[in-house]
């Protein structure tokens, strides 16, 4: 097995100590990062990459990896934690990770999260091990028409749900659909929605302010009013014995965190996508296929196994493109293509060829990154679950601090801020009108995405609708996201119209 | 704030590693020197063609330790590129901020009113001119631009091209291809020239006018053919691809990188930028890349370099005219 052979070479670099102390560090390092709002993989990518340079460029990557990775565990912290997601990435974590929390059940949700990782991030190393160059075609056969239809099914899994009630989630995609639309239109070249001139519309309005402003302020807000001044969240403790519960529950959902895995390795692979959508399709994907779909966004151990498997999954995904094909799945691989050209290594169909030694020393290193991460979260779980203990007066006033410095971070202009204020305000009376959050958030990540494949394809097939249906990829998830639509109203009707009145999210 | 600090303490702690281990530090422009973290305003997002090359710029200075204080990149890619814009004119007399463009540093204030006249920047340095090449998929019958023009009048319409947003420099190239041969295209916009490369080798277009950087690597696997160059002289890596204007079609553009600063910038200052920009287009790393890109590393500054910004903006206007003229999509 020539594969085989060229991983153990890789071994034999990724295990040396310096490499081995270089992982460490790494992951430690990002696994702070990812936590902290506003920080993610990016920005720590961005900030050690000059330094790299003291460093022999197979070990720069793999520091690179491994703070990718580590920020990939990390950003689930806050979002279970403190309900504002940590990185982009996690948004879909918050939807359960954060009551689970609210019940006491914080270091359960974060070992399901580490876990979780772990499994995502291993199974897809397997995968990209086994399969890196022939899944490189795969995802050079996904053009727009595929990728609408990709999204279309992601949009169904959330439309076609028990429990939520249905027109309303109809009506937060539409809504979160329209504030994707604000910004610069790509195929025209035309800002639209820019509500006067503003300048801070024209770059859109990115989703993670939204998730911040309705997850972070909106909670807070109920958070308050719902409790008085009475604190309501309860002190989590953690130990030994809740541990190993912790594992036994995960181990009843393999189920779910292999789809997850595979979902996210796959969509992480398309240059277009990344991790983020790949979490939400995983996280819409386990509620429409669970036995019980109404306990989703109230604490369900699944909803947040399956982003996390997914999104770790993805982030291995998305290396893929970028060694393959030297293009970049997502803004962190693109850096990591950058540091690359600056060591001299061309990414690209020749790299697998000539520079054997560097891709497989960096694929083995993802195994070491993925058990030192689950090794260093498991082991400072106690440390974050202590930090919940805080009065509730306090840390209230922290998570509002750490929402506005989360939200100005990323794009410095001071107008995010003020739309993370609008939007949680928005978010609290949404909430309190029992409309489902994690609908909004999901339109305005693949909204932008969903148009622009659309309009490519009509533009491509001179206005042929069918063309979706009639190329066989397209076909399928197009059928799929037929099935999904269709499978809970038939449930439903069955039913004789019984509806579960459950109060959303 | 806390993001900030972070990262200018860690930039800062590379930079005084860097300057121990260089030992007496490069004497650089003796008078004026930053006092502060330079701000490296890019006019586009993250990850894109300009992001990479701009990081690539500031790691250089890092690495050759040819600035006094760390190099901090910041994106502001939104409106294609008029919020770098707009950002630039606010930060009149700022010593700190220097901005790396590309040809939307023309297009996009003659396309949308933001209030901003180019000639009012100071410029600092031209580091180098990106050529355009025509591709097609290695497996397509053509292989002559003659080949090419036949085979896109023959889909009466149909031939997608794909390239970058509507109004930026893939879409300006085509307009003047169509204009040039008489021909009409579907043109398909992407939001990166990566996406657009990718999609041709997997055949969801007909054909691209690809950056040389963004396409090479499926050219060395023998996935994508190229047609003709639309550069005055062949270019190095593509030793057998002949110009449009040898063929006798006058079609040549470039997208230039440069770095311009703000209005009134002190002239200390724009001396000792333009110095470290000198000395940067004479490092090995930097020579090694544009060789290895096919960029043609043209360095310019001062005076000229303004004259050759305006006379652009000429040209640009010139060929939007056209695209509107046309009523092309």
């Amino acid at each position: 097995m020539d594969t085989l052979a060229l991983l153990a070479d890789g071994f034999a670099t990724s295990l040396s100590p310096l490499n081995l102390m270089i992982v460490i560090l790494g992951v430690t390092a990002g696994l702070f990062i990812g936590a902290m709002p506003g920080l993610g993989s990016v920005n720590g990518v961005a900030i050690v990459l000059p330094l790299t340079f003291i460093v022999p460029p197979s070990s720069a990557i793999i520091l690179l990896a491994a703070i990718y990775y580590g920020a990939m565990y990390g950003g689930a912290i806050s979002s279970i934690l403190l309900g504002i997601p940590g990185a982009s990435t996690a948004v879909a974590t918050t939807f359960d990770g954060r009551p689970m929390a609210q019940q006491g059940k914080a270091g359960l949700a974060l070992i399901a999260a580490a876990v979780a990782s772990f499994i995502g991030g291993t199974l897809s190393v397997v995968l990209f091990t086994l399969f890196a160059v022939p899944l490189a075609d795969l995802a050079l056969a996904f053009g727009p028409a595929e990728e609408f239809a990709l999204v279309l099914m992601a949009f169904t899994t959330f439309v076609g749900l028990g429990g939520d009630d249905v027109l309303k989630t109809i009506v937060m995609i539409c809504l979160g659909l329209v504030l994707s639309t604000v910004g610069l239109d790509l195929i025209s070249g035309q800002p639209r929605l820019i509500f006067g001139d503003l300048p801070g519309f024209f770059s859109g309005i990115s989703f993670l302010v939204l998730a911040i402003g309705v997850y972070g302020i909106g909670e807070i807000l109920y958070t308050l009013e719902t409790s008085r001044t009475a604190p309501q969240v309860t002190p989590a403790r953690i130990t030994l014995k809740e541990l190993s519960a912790g594992m036994r529950a995960m181990n009843r959902l393999w189920k779910t965190m292999s789809l997850g895995s595979f979902l996210g390795f796959f969509v992480g692979m398309l240059p277009a996508a990344g991790a983020t959508p790949a979490a939400l399709m995983a996280y819409g994907i386990a509620r429409s296929t669970s036995k019980e779909p109404h306990t989703f966004g109230k604490g369900n151990i699944e909803g947040v196994a399956a982003p996390e498997t997914a999104n770790n999954a993805a982030s291995t995904g998305s290396l893929l493109p970028m060694l393959t094909l030297g293009i970049p799945g997502s803004p962190t691989t693109a850096l990591l293509l950058g540091g690359m050209v600056m060591w001299g290594l061309m990414p690209g169909p020749m790299l697998f060829i000539e520079q054997p030694d560097f891709v497989w020393g960096l694929i083995s290193s993802l195994y070491t990154a993925n058990f030192a991460a689950v090794a260093i979260n498991i082991a400072l779980i106690p440390l974050f679950v202590w930090a919940l203990r805080m009065p509730f007066t306090v840390l209230c006033a922290i998570v509002i601090v750490l929402c506005i410095v989360g939200g100005f971070a990323p794009s410095q202009k001071m107008h995010d801020v003020w739309l993370i204020a609008g939007f949680g305000v928005a978010g609290y009376l949404l909430r309190k009108a029992d409309y489902p959050l994690a609908p909004l958030v999901l339109a305005l990540v693949l909204g932008p995405l969903m148009e622009k494949s659309f309009r490519q394809t009509l533009i491509a097939e001179q206005g042929n609708v069918l063309a979706f249906i009639e190329r066989p990829l397209s076909g399928t998830f197009i059928a799929l996201a037929a099935l999904f639509f269709v499978l809970p109203l038939v449930k439903y009707l069955r039913k004789g119209g019984s509806r579960s009145i459950a109060p959303a999210e | 704030m806390i993001y900030k600090m972070t990262r200018r303490a860690a930039l800062a702690g590379v930079a005084s590693v860097a300057m121990i281990a260089a030992g007496a530090t490069s004497a650089l422009a003796e008078g004026w020197k930053p006092q502060k973290p330079i701000e490296m305003v890019i006019m586009a997002g993250q990850g894109g063609g300009a992001d990479r090359l701009a990081r690539l710029f500031q790691s250089i200075i890092q690495k050759e330790n040819l600035a006094s204080m760390p190099v901090l990149p910041v994106n502001k890619g939104g409106g294609s590129g008029a919020e770098a814009l707009r950002y630039l004119k606010d930060s009149e007399g700022d010593a700190h901020k220097i901005m790396a463009t590309l040809n939307s540093y023309y297009t996009t204030p003659l396309r949308t009113d933001i209030g901003v006249d180019i000639e009012e920047f100071t410029p600092i340095a031209r580091m180098a001119l990106d050529t355009f090449v025509l591709w097609v998929n290695a497996d397509s019958d053509i292989q002559t631009l003659d080949d090419y023009v036949a085979a896109v009048k023959a889909s009466g319409g149909e031939w997608k091209m794909g390239g970058t947003g509507t109004g930026q420099e893939d879409s300006l190239v085509t307009a003047m291809l169509e204009k040039e041969f008489d021909i009409k295209v579907t043109y398909v916009p992407f939001k990166g020239g990566g996406d657009v490369a990718k999609n041709l080798v997997g055949g969801h277009i007909d054909s691209t006018v690809n950056n040389p950087s963004e396409a090479l690597g499926f050219y060395q696997a023998g996935k994508v053919r190229p047609i003709v160059a639309f550069t005055p002289n062949r270019i190095d890596v593509f030793p057998d691809t002949p110009t449009a204007t040898e063929l006798g079609h006058d079609i040549v553009y470039w997208m230039q990188r440069s770095f311009v600063a703000p209005k009134d910038m002190p002239a200390e200052a724009v001396a000792y930028y333009t110095e470290m920009f000198q000395k940067l287009s004479e490092t090995e790393e930097w020579q090694t890349y544009t060789k290895d890109k096919a960029l043609m590393a043209d360095f310019l500054t001062g005076d000229e370099l303004q004259a050759y910004f305006l006379e652009e903006r000429n040209k640009h206007a010139a060929i939007l005219a056209d695209m509107e003229g046309d009523g092309s999509s």
